[in-house]
């Protein structure tokens, strides 16, 4: 099983920036690696179990399900059904805590998952750089 | 009803360290300004869970705390009241560390629940969250700011705002490589917004052997001290700067001279903190070569997969950086050398053409290649027109340095027959802004990093040897980076 973690400080407060991320369907309006995005069936995209079909700008697609939503603790858990990155058991959490001293909060982004062997490296880098770390420069740009 | 109290910030310190200070149970009689003696009872170690402290506050009070949980893979403790001689019932804390990877940062959530007596839930809770946690927040950046987790115990601070002795190099005149001579010297404490590096490797560029000479009057004058880039770690800091910790390891590059010397005051703007992977070496032989190939590859002149870049003194320690780097980002790189010996090496760096061209005549070779679409120029005066000759159709000639002389004046329209630009840039300009500077030098090690580019070949020198070193820097037969050690 590989974990990975990335977190970031955000210039905002919690509760505006959870505004913003919870949505389930609402990459496309703030990861710049995302193009498209809709959730199957024309379920709301709280509702805990819905799932998001996207593509990203370089043309592949992901399907997730929400396997987990909390506007009490500002987390969203997800998992993988489909992508094109080869992953298996992918299941990632994205998190917000107020920082008391501040308008700002800490934002973390974590997933764990098993791959083919000798792949580990390679997709740590996508997923760590390429989805988190590049969401989290998103964010910070929209609220320095 | 109980009480809740939650108190976060984010400290500028790696979660090592801030961790090593808060998971020793005994450690607050020696950064939080409240507690005047701690100490374990019974003779137990600070780490041994079920261990109770016993703090004697500074305004008289009494309080006993037992810890109930430490664990070291969440960086977490968890501690409860067990006496106190303050009235916080059914008291339990705990402390939760994380890191901020991206810029090794940590975040510090600590809460509490209890219970009081009533009518004094307000005083109780603000008492808590004001004197204990913030306080305590402010109190371990101080703490780590001073170095106080690096001493034993007992042990003196470090003088803070006093001169330290030194060594550094002085330019006695305009002139040759002897006109720069060492000497005796102190580093006052650091001013405001400055911070104190004992520097361990200082990095030699081209443009201290024009300030050397005179040719950069405005920038030199004689009695001062050359040299524009060092790697070291934090002595200490001014005020008004934060981020920084003594012994925190960090480069800089700036555009005022003086790093040839062993410590060094520079602005806090100039620093970037090291990877653990870069060493000293590394980082003075690379951070101003490295951030000016950045700058070129990713502003100056943007680079475009395909476009022809001619990179002269292609084996030189800057041509070693750009070369591999604008091919590995496509570019068909096209050096030019002094000598056979230096061809193998920039063959090695990247260069998909090498011209050997001693006498500086390279522009027909390259028009036989189709013309370059940018030229990095170091070589300055005896070249200039083989540049222009060697320019493709809308070109773009950059001017970073002079080894053969001032250019002379350019007349406008000599670009015209070619739609070319001109550009004559400064790498400072580009590292000014904090931001920039480490985006820069976070992609700099990100090349080192995939290999993208290769550790330089690094000549070390004495700090007492400069002037050999700049004989050396000045000779044609060298290639890869120069530096001084302290």
């Amino acid at each position: 099983m590989i974990r990975l973690y990335v977190s970031t400080v955000l210039e905002a407060g919690a509760d505006n920036v959870w505004a913003r991320i919870r949505d389930f369907n609402g990459l496309p309006q703030w990861h710049p690696g995302i193009a498209d995005s809709r959730i199957e069936n024309g379920e709301p995209s709280d509702r805990v179990g819905c799932i998001r079909h996207f593509h990203t700008r370089d043309g592949g697609t992901i399907r997730e399900r929400l396997l987990a939503l909390s506007d009490f603790d500002f987390t969203q858990t997800y998992e993988i059904l489909e992508s094109p990155m080869g992953v298996e058991h992918y299941v990632a959490t994205l998190k917000l805590t107020p920082v008391t001293d501040g308008n700002r909060c800490f934002a973390e982004w974590s997933a764990e998952f098993d791959c083919d062997e000798g792949r580990e490296q390679e997709l740590t880098r996508t997923i760590a750089d390429g989805v988190f770390q590049t969401g989290f420069d998103a964010l910070k740009r929209l609220y320095r | 009803m109980l009480q809740k109290v939650v108190r976060s910030t984010v400290i500028d310190a790696p979660i090592e360290r801030v961790w090593a200070v808060l998971r020793d149970f005994n450690s607050h009689d020696q950064w939080h300004d409240v507690v005047a003696e701690s100490r374990i009872e019974g003779g137990e170690r600070s780490d041994q869970v079920g261990c109770v402290r016993s703090f004697s506050l500074k305004d008289g009070n009494r309080i006993r705390e037992q810890l109930l949980t430490l664990d070291d893979r969440q960086y977490k403790s968890t501690y409860c009241i067990v006496e106190a001689t303050v009235p916080l019932l059914r008291y339990a804390a705990t402390v939760t560390l994380k890191p901020v990877t991206d810029g090794n940062r940590t975040f510090w959530h600590w809460e509490s629940t209890f219970a009081t007596p009533p009518g004094r839930e307000r005083e109780l809770r603000d008492m808590v969250a004001q004197s204990v946690y913030e306080a305590g927040f402010a109190n371990l950046r101080r703490h780590l700011q001073r170095g106080g987790d690096l001493r034993a115990p007992g042990q003196a601070a470090m003088p803070v705002a006093i001169a330290l002795p030194t060594r550094r190099v002085v330019l006695n005149g305009y002139g040759g490589a002897e006109r720069l001579q060492v000497e005796d010297a102190e580093v006052p404490a650091p001013g405001p917004g400055e911070v104190r590096i004992r520097q361990r490797a200082i990095g030699l560029n081209f443009i201290d052997v024009y300030l050397r000479r005179g040719q950069m009057p405005t920038l030199l004058a004689p009695g001062g001290t050359p040299g524009m880039e060092a790697a070291g770690s934090v002595l200490d800091c001014g005020e008004g700067v934060h981020g920084f910790l003594s012994d925190e390891r960090v480069a800089y590059l700036g555009p005022a001279p003086g790093a040839y010397t062993g410590i060094r005051n520079v602005p806090v703007a100039w620093l970037v903190r090291l990877p653990p992977a870069v060493d000293d070496a590394v980082a003075a032989a690379l951070l101003l070569k490295g951030l000016t190939a950045d700058a070129l590859l990713h502003d100056v002149a943007p680079l475009k997969p395909g476009a022809r870049w001619l990179v002269h003194a292609a084996a030189g320690a800057l041509g070693q950086i750009l070369c591999p780097w604008a091919a590995r980002l496509g570019a068909q790189v096209i050096g030019t050398v002094s000598s056979e010996a230096k061809a193998r090496t920039a063959r090695a760096h990247g260069c998909a053409e090498v011209i050997v061209a001693p006498d500086y005549r390279f522009a027909e070779a390259v028009q036989a290649l189709g013309g370059a679409d940018v030229v990095v120029d170091g070589l300055g005066r005896q070249a200039q027109q083989e540049n222009l000759a060697a320019l493709a159709p809308c070109g773009h000639w950059i001017s970073l340095g002079q080894a053969s002389g001032p250019p002379a004046p350019l007349e406008p329209d000599a670009l015209l027959a070619k739609s070319a630009t001109f550009s004559r840039p400064l790498v400072f300009a580009y590292a000014a802004q904090p931001q920039a500077l480490a985006r820069r030098a976070a992609r700099l090690w990100a090349a080192l990093a995939d290999g993208s580019i290769q550790p330089p070949t690094i000549e070390r020198f004495t700090l007492e040897n400069a002037a050999q070193a700049h004989a050396r820097l000045e000779s044609r037969e060298r290639s890869g980076a120069l530096i001084l050690i302290p």
